[in-house]
């Protein structure tokens, strides 16, 4: 048997498998993890008919270079990112949401994201990982998932197990829309703040600063001025929650975040934003715009519709 | 009981059982959440118990708010399955290597820090919620003359294992992680650990936590 592996020339910035989170452990402090953009997650793996909670390498704006070792893989690379295969004597430059053979040391360097934040490596095989709680999926604050918890680092080797036959090699047209307005349904707090930061927060635009990870995204604006209380006793959050803090500045919860918080909830992202909310680099600006429950309800739909023709369509 | 049900974002349920923290209405969310968690609602994905709200996370594709909120409204409840909180012991080393706020504490609540043990030793707590960073647990009430406020400037790094008190309320920091509780203490005990694929959690929301008091050559043989 040929042992296949990659070998990380590279680490990247914040690369760590994942597959579609945890469930069920918000209660002792466990938050979803999992893939960011679920979106371009499923794609990765539907592109190469794995299943569909296959465990994938996620890459944030710099990405690992890897050199495949071993017999031969298909693999593919899903979100808005630049990328090139170095074979023997020439470079090739990689596309998007196709499936593409690596052989015997072959190197893949995921260069950037572009204009946006996250990328997924997938393969049609299994890494050899470790899984927590039923997902693999790394949340490095509490040290759980595959790698121990921990970032890719560099030297280190990731073992390629169970390679499929079967492979599709069709690719997909796809293209990540970028988005600048977020729409988001009204919090629990919402009247706890003024009513000029109310129409603030709605029609003024914030910018995304460099204090945003896979926990959260901190935002930067006209401050959200609070007239009754910059606490509150602490309770559950959920993904997409806009809290804002005792400074009159929102941060947005992202998939790792901390499962409970203390701070005035103005609003919630809607899950139908959430996978384009999370490619929002740093540098940019958001608008946040008001939505009602039913239409919510309704866009998340016809996001699921959408996903699912992507998905027919790589078949 | 629940005093309003209404929605957080699209897929979750924001229950309210009032303003106050205490242990009564706490154990009226803990029951709701023991329940819940046995009644396997179709597309609940996680149940976040506090001190007085309860969120139910749902998964879009299997079910809706309304669909849910009914489906708790209707719930058929069983009082008892709360009432199964487990008493857990604590060890708890105060040495001042440990110990980084005791001297704070001194000066804030003009008590002696043999006095400031002595009142921290002889009561029992009860764990509201677990969570925010994992395994955290939150625990209560202290006496109250061992009210203090957050620390001013909180620490970028609490060490794992520490115990901190604040206002009514100490807890167990179960990872390094910044924050501003007072210090008092370090357990050799894992609250959280993340080699068990099963429980990893020492304290569950619901459980009563004593602390006892250990030396440092005791603490040390624990950590071997």
């Amino acid at each position: 048997m040929t042992e296949n592996y990659f070998e990380v020339l590279r680490p990247g910035i914040n690369t760590t498998f994942q597959d579609n989170g945890r469930k069920n452990f918000y209660h002792i402090g466990i938050p979803f993890s999992g893939a960011m953009d679920n979106r371009n997650f499923v794609i990765a793996n539907a592109l190469l008919d794995n299943k569909k909670n296959n465990p994938v390498i996620e890459f944030a704006l710099q990405g690992p270079k890897l050199r495949f070792k071993g017999d031969k893989v298909y693999f593919n690379v899903t979100g808005d990112v630049n990328f090139q295969i170095l074979r023997k004597n020439k470079i090739e430059e990689g596309v998007c949401y196709q499936n593409i053979v690596l052989e015997n040391n072959d190197c893949l360097d995921l260069i950037s994201t572009n204009r946006s934040v996250y990328g997924y490596l997938s393969v049609n095989a299994s890494f050899k990982i470790d899984f927590y709680l039923d997902s693999c999926s790394v949340n490095t604050k509490a040290e759980i998932g595959a790698n121990n918890g921990k970032i890719l680092e560099k030297n280190q080797i990731i073992e390629i197990e169970n390679i499929t036959k079967k492979y599709s090699l069709n690719k997909l047209d796809y293209i990540n829309s970028k988005i600048e307005n977020i729409r988001v349904i009204k919090g629990p707090h919402f009247d706890y703040f003024s009513k000029t930061a109310k129409e603030l927060f709605f029609k003024e635009k914030f910018s995304v600063t460099k204090l945003t990870d896979r926990m959260g995204i901190r935002l930067d604006g006209p401050k959200i001025e609070n007239i009754k209380n910059t606490n509150i006793k602490s309770e559950g959050l959920v993904k997409g929650t806009i809290q804002i803090t005792a400074d009159g500045n929102p941060i947005i919860m992202l998939s790792d975040h901390g499962t409970i918080g203390g701070y005035p909830k103005i609003g919630v992202v809607i899950s139908a934003d959430y996978d384009k909310l999370v490619q929002i680099p740093p540098g940019s600006k958001i608008k946040f715009k008001e939505i009602n429950l039913k239409d919510a309800e309704i866009i998340y739909k016809l996001y699921e519709m959408e996903t699912q023709n992507l998905i027919s369509k790589t078949k | 009981m629940i005093k309003n049900i209404s929605n957080l974002g699209d897929a979750a349920l924001y229950c309210d059982f009032g303003n106050d923290v205490n242990k009564e209405i706490n154990s009226n969310v803990i029951q709701f959440f023991k329940n819940i968690q046995k009644s396997k609602i179709p597309g609940v994905i996680n149940i976040t118990p506090s001190y007085n709200k309860l969120i139910i996370s749902f998964d879009l594709n299997i079910t809706n708010f309304d669909k849910i909120k009914t489906e708790v409204e209707q719930l058929n409840f069983k009082n008892e399955i709360a009432n199964v909180g487990k008493l857990i012991k604590i060890p708890v080393c105060c040495d001042n290597d440990f110990a980084l706020d005791i001297k704070r504490l001194e000066k804030l609540l003009k008590l002696e820090k043999e006095e400031i043990y002595k009142k921290f030793f002889s009561k029992k707590y009860y764990c509201y919620m677990t969570g925010f960073i994992a395994g955290m647990p939150f625990l209560g009430d202290l006496d109250d003359s061992l009210y203090a406020r957050r620390l001013d400037t909180p620490r970028v790094k609490v060490p794992r294992n520490s115990i901190g008190l604040t206002e009514q309320f100490c807890n167990i920091y179960s990872f390094e992680s910044p924050g501003g509780w007072n210090i008092i203490g370090k357990t050799p005990l894992d609250i959280f650990d993340n080699k068990n694929n099963s429980s990893p959690n020492l304290i569950n929301p619901g459980d009563t936590i004593s602390f006892f008091q250990i030396s440092k050559s005791e603490f040390e043989k624990k950590y071997d």
